[in-house]
């Protein structure tokens, strides 16, 4: 009972907050909206037995992503708040994304809400998913692993070298 | 009801045609960058929730982790080439940018 409550509270934090990111005039009011999603997702790790995947959800999306989205809001708008809000589209064009964004919706929820998912009966009951996540990732996945740490030195390396003023 | 593997599914399905709608109705570049994520924390929930389904299947974490730090990467070059284009053309509307450099 108080599992179902804590679930529906972090969905529906999730899915407003998302709407806020979507539908808000302002940018920063979107950035800010951004925060409660990444929030809400990892309650939603956790309630799932994800605890490593909730804390580095919060430690890389919040600590690092949103900051440094925030910092793209306010290096790329002028300093006044005239020219933070973002724009009016087209008619057509908000018509049309609308339109696209609900048939999506519906073929997801018509798929996930029809097909008979294969789950396991039993569930395994560990207190922490760390230790096996350090394994996988030293024993079966080590090189992705390797891979993704050298990506990341060179998206970062690349991400300085074009953000720098000339 | 109990809360189960479709619980989780719809979540991640709205939050995927929430994404879908920013991306395409936005025009600031930074605005879609936010749609994106919002779609990739949606392929996450679905990993871990089927994970979790699966009897606590642990490479659905490992695939998770490694979007997390592709998103981060992603993040990275995507907002400095923004800030390239906005020394260029003094804002960021994707609709009106058509070159890299003058």
């Amino acid at each position: 009972m108080l599992f179902d409550f804590v679930f529906y509270m972090f969905a529906v934090i999730v899915i407003v907050s998302a709407m806020g990111v979507v539908f808000s005039k302002k940018m920063m009011y979107s950035a800010f909206s951004l925060l409660f999603t990444f929030f809400g997702m990892a309650g939603l790790y956790v309630l799932l037995s994800a605890d490593f995947v909730a804390v580095t959800q919060i430690m890389v999306y919040v600590g690092g992503i949103l900051v440094l989205i925030v910092f793209g809001v306010m290096l790329t708008s002028k300093i006044t708040g005239v020219d933070i809000k973002t724009g009016t589209i087209g008619k057509i064009q908000l018509i049309v994304g609308a339109i696209t964004s609900v048939i999506v919706a519906i073929i997801l929820l018509y798929t996930y809400l029809n097909v008979e998912w294969i789950t396991s009966q039993f569930q395994i009951e560990v207190p922490t998913t760390t230790h096996f996540i350090g394994f996988g990732l030293f024993t079966e996945y080590l090189l992705p692993f390797f891979v993704a740490a050298i990506l990341l030195l060179v998206a970062f390396i690349g991400a300085a070298k074009i953000a720098r003023r000339k | 009801m109990e809360i189960g593997l479709t619980h989780y599914l719809v979540v991640s399905a709205l939050l995927f045609s929430l994404g879908v709608f920013g991306i395409v109705t936005r025009k600031n570049s930074i605005l879609v960058l936010m749609g994106l994520e919002l779609i990739l924390n949606s392929a996450n929930l679905n990993f871990i929730a089927f994970s979790k389904f699966k009897g606590l299947n642990i490479e659905g974490h490992i695939a998770t982790l490694f979007v997390i730090v592709l998103a981060a990467a992603e993040v990275a070059v995507a907002l400095a080439i923004i800030l390239n284009i906005y020394q260029n053309y003094h804002h960021i509307d994707v609709d009106e940018i058509n070159k890299l450099k003058e």
